[in-house]
């Protein structure tokens, strides 16, 4: 698996973590038996893949308990993508308990292994797997301690319901708790366990409903805000008007008159305090300040050439065959250019954090997808050692990457020190927009041809800023070239990994310009892409989709406004089809969606289909409304009133094929959105035979299309 | 400062604050109520929203001494002797939620528009939800649960 597949993110600042030793961990935890991660060993693929090694630790996998639950402990957190689901079904299988019996705990920095963090739809293919491991572990030492009770050889014996069974005579067992009682029994992974073959699962593989919904229906599901400390004070922090703007001076006398408010400075750090959220927030605003903007004038129009001339690096990803050749052979040569806008991720939860510190141990729980980045991050910026510091993420409302970062967490850590009392820090909605990093802005150029029967004979792909994720085609094309552009920081504010990082904006390109070509030939679009494919595995799903949908064939724009986009993300395959209505206005009203999906085995068929329709619900935003407005640093949307993102009105009808596959699992939570562009786009030509190049594809834009 | 008195979630509560200061702080600060849930500061997305006096606020918006002489609910106060309100138990079955931080505000939202419309249609659900937000993508699971409540509190009517 190359790197580059996942995310462009940077993790070479990751250092070696120590957490808790192995005695207060399981002082902290109490006994029975625990399966121990060990050094390079189950994590190995996540770590090489970030191209370094994977740091010492010894936290434990897995706690078989003395009452006989289980703790599952995963340095994963769960903002609502529904891991907190699908782990203990692929560990209860694997251990023989019953579902209901395992218990999580998750995002604990001094509780659980080190974990690079929750993204790139990673979990389930790298974190499970060593998880089965330590299960089937756990099983063979239970089956080993049974034996000894029993006074049977373990080849008589089988597990079952979280009990050892003799297997000729079900009478005679003894259940795990039995045989943890008043045991503290470590094991440490050294050599990879067999584990079960998926057709013995049976509990992977069924539905199952939320785990954390009732929490989350009554209130008590606590999110990072929601911890409370004694003498806690919450902060507001001075923003500047944009970002990278210079604090040149600042007059705090006003805020410092409203009464138990406190100011706090460290360099450009300038925040009030208060033990209520309402009065910093109205104390901050009373703050006098000058800055030194920063010089960059670009602005949500002039992006794309500044992308295009900033552009000083480039890469091939990959390559066949000979692109003159190609140009010799088609008998059509199409050239467009595609573009998409900065997004933002604008989980309903902003960014927050509160941190505690007790003598040298400093405590933070926040809103975060990478707690232990965050454990290294605050170390470094409080001048303590990395295992001094704890991370907690409690439930995250929402992430999609844009929490991988946690700027909170270290303001919090901070200000902590500097007054000595536990402090929250709650983003605003405009900070959370100051500070976003964004989907960033891109653009794709293609040249392709296509021959007089319809077959695809030149494929010249290159993308700018958007990265390589999704950017090879897999269409059989015998003259081709991919190719990634990059260099410097052409950007004038931060930006990152926004679900399914690149994919949003290859798949968006690739597939309208086959489109393109489909029309062009007089070919319905999902023939001339059936005609022009060899890999069955989209094959398959283009047809699952086609099936589901009621897909009968007709040249594009046929006036139905069907659409159809494939892509592929994070191991997964997926094929859209959507129905369009686009109004005089040129107001567009997804009537239905439909996603074949190929995940491989799908582990909870339920959790598949709520991040098929988040992906498909969220995607609908970055396809028709969602873009950043800004003019240098400074970022013109602060809210929801001006930055739209999917409301109830659009949701259309979705419908959802989970294609059943034996294969290992692949993502989940990100796939699904990365042909929204695609299909929505081709739906509109259809509709309309309109054609739109640029994301999000707003009224305006379709209008001028259609002119 | 003035000194107001609400019902909250059934509870007489007498509390002294500052006149400028909106419910939603109070609530989860003064009253250490955190299941309403902080969004927008500006009203738009709905994940603070409450009942008062069996209307749905945005209690971002809505200054707390108005609260005085009314009857607050928030999610905290909808289950009942432990018996879950079945707009609660139907977000469930139909997993209506996934980050779950949205959920209060669409919960006391659907609540509200249940009592103004207690057999709505799926357009007049639509109409009565639009202006709460979730990132996550819900919204077509929350039709569905709001008229699978709608039908259990018929039946139980």
């Amino acid at each position: 698996m190359k790197e580059k597949e996942y995310l462009d993110l940077d993790f070479s600042d990751i250092k070696t973590p120590f957490t808790l030793n192995r005695r207060e961990f399981i002082k902290a935890v109490g006994g029975g038996i625990f399966i121990f991660l060990t050094i390079g060993d189950p994590l190995d693929a996540e770590a090489q893949r970030r191209g370094g090694r994977l740091p010492t630790d010894f936290n434990a996998f897995l706690q078989i308990k003395e009452d006989g639950r289980v703790n599952c402990f995963t340095g994963k957190i769960e903002m609502g993508q529904g891991v907190i689901n699908s782990i203990p079904q692929s560990l209860a299988d694997e251990l023989d308990v019953p579902l209901d019996s395992v218990d999580m705990v998750m995002g604990d920095t001094d509780l659980c292994p080190w974990d690079m963090g929750t993204f790139g739809s990673m979990t389930t293919r790298f974190f499970v797997p060593p998880l089965r491991e330590a299960a089937a572990e756990a099983r063979a030492v239970l089956i080993e301690l049974a034996a000894e009770r029993l006074e049977l050889p373990v080849e008589k014996l089988r597990t079952e319901g979280g009990a050892v069974i003799e297997k000729n005579n079900s009478k005679n067992r003894v259940t795990y708790a039995q045989l943890t009682e008043g045991k503290r029994i470590e094991r440490h992974l050294e050599e990879k366990p067999p584990v079960k073959d998926f057709l013995e699962f049976k509990i992977v593989g069924k539905p199952v409903l939320r785990r954390d919904s009732l929490e989350k229906v009554t209130g008590e599901a606590k999110f990072a805000g929601d911890i409370r400390l004694p003498g806690m004070l919450y902060a507001k922090i001075l923003r500047p008007p944009a970002y990278g703007a210079r604090l040149k001076s600042v007059d705090t006398s006003a805020a410092e008159k409203i009464e138990g408010v406190k100011v706090v400075r460290d360099g450009d750090l300038v925040a009030v305090l208060h033990t209520l959220p309402d009065v910093a927030e109205k104390a901050v605003s009373k703050i006098k300040a000058d800055y030194d903007l920063p010089e960059s004038d670009v602005d949500d129009k002039s992006i794309f050439d500044h992308l295009l001339k900033t552009a000083s690096e480039s890469n091939i990803e990959a390559n066949g065959g000979d692109l003159e050749e190609g140009r010799e052979l088609s008998h059509h040569i199409f050239e467009e250019k595609y573009l998409n806008s900065y997004v933002a991720h604008a989980p309903i939860e902003n960014h927050t954090a509160i941190a505690n510190i007790e003598g040298n141990k400093v405590t933070v729980w926040a809103s975060t997808q990478a707690p232990f980045r965050v454990k290294d991050q605050v170390a470094e910026a409080l001048g303590v050692s990395a295992e001094n510091v704890r991370i907690i993420a409690p439930f995250v409302g929402g992430g999609f990457g844009g929490k991988t970062r946690c700027q909170q967490g270290i303001e919090a850590a901070r200000l902590a020190k500097l007054t000595g009392k536990p402090v929250q820090v709650a983003w605003g909605r405009a900070e959370e927009f100051l500070y976003d990093t964004f989907r960033p802005a891109a653009v794709v150029k293609i040249t392709s041809g296509i021959t007089d029967d319809g077959k695809i004979s030149l494929w010249d792909y290159g993308v700018y800023y958007a990265g390589g994720r999704g950017s090879q085609q897999f269409y059989d094309i015998p003259h081709h070239r991919t190719m990634t552009h990059s260099g410097g920081y052409p950007h004038p504010f931060g930006t990152g990994a926004w679900r399914a990082p690149a994919n949003n904006t290859n798949t968006f390109a690739r597939e309208s310009q086959i489109d393109i070509m489909a029309a062009k030939a007089g070919i319905d679009p999902l023939e001339f892409r059936l005609k022009n494919l060899k890999n069955n595995q989209v094959i398959r799903i283009l047809k699952a989709a086609a099936d589901k949908f009621g897909w009968t064939p007709a040249k594009g724009p046929s006036g139905r406004g069907y659409g159809i986009a494939c892509g592929t993300d994070a191991g997964t395959w997926v094929a859209h089809m959507a129905e369009v209505e686009v109004n005089d206005d040129g107001h567009v009203q997804v009537k239905r969606v439909v996603c074949a999906q190929d995940m491989g085995l799908v582990v909870n068929p339920q959790g598949a289909k709520l991040q098929v329709e988040g992906c498909i619900i969220m995607g609908l935003g970055y396809a028709l409304s969602e873009e950043v407005h800004f003019k240098g640093g400074e970022i013109l949307d602060t809210n929801f009133d001006t930055y739209q993102i999917t409301r109830f009105s659009w949701t259309p009808e979705i419908e959802t094929v989970l294609i059943e596959s034996d294969a290992p699992p692949q993502g989940g939570g990100e796939p699904a959105i990365i042909c929204m562009g695609g299909v929505i786009a081709n739906a509109i030509f259809d509709a309309t035979g309109a054609r739109l190049y640029q994301l999000p594809m707003t009224p305006d834009r379709i209008m001028q299309a259609r002119r | 400062m003035e000194t107001i008195n609400f019902q909250l979630n059934d509870k007489p509560v007498e509390i002294t604050i500052d006149d400028a200061r909106m419910l939603l702080w109070v609530l989860r600060t003064d009253l250490e109520l955190t299941g309403t849930r902080f969004g927008c500061g500006e009203g738009i997305c709905g994940a603070c929203t409450v009942l008062v006096d069996n209307y749905p606020v945005r209690s971002c918006q809505f200054p707390a001494v108005n609260a005085d002489g009314k009857e607050i609910v928030t999610i905290e106060g909808l289950a009942k002797n432990g018996e879950l309100h079945p707009l609660q138990k139907a977000f469930m079955s139909h997993d209506a939620l996934q980050c779950g931080f949205c959920t209060s505000g669409m919960i006391l939202t659907a609540y509200s528009l249940l009592l103004d419309n207690p057999e709505p249609t799926r357009e007049e659900i639509i109409e009565g939800m639009e202006d709460n937000l979730c990132r996550c993508g819900s919204y077509g699971r929350i039709i569905k649960a709001v008229q699978t409540a709608a039908q259990e509190m018929k039946e139980a009517r």
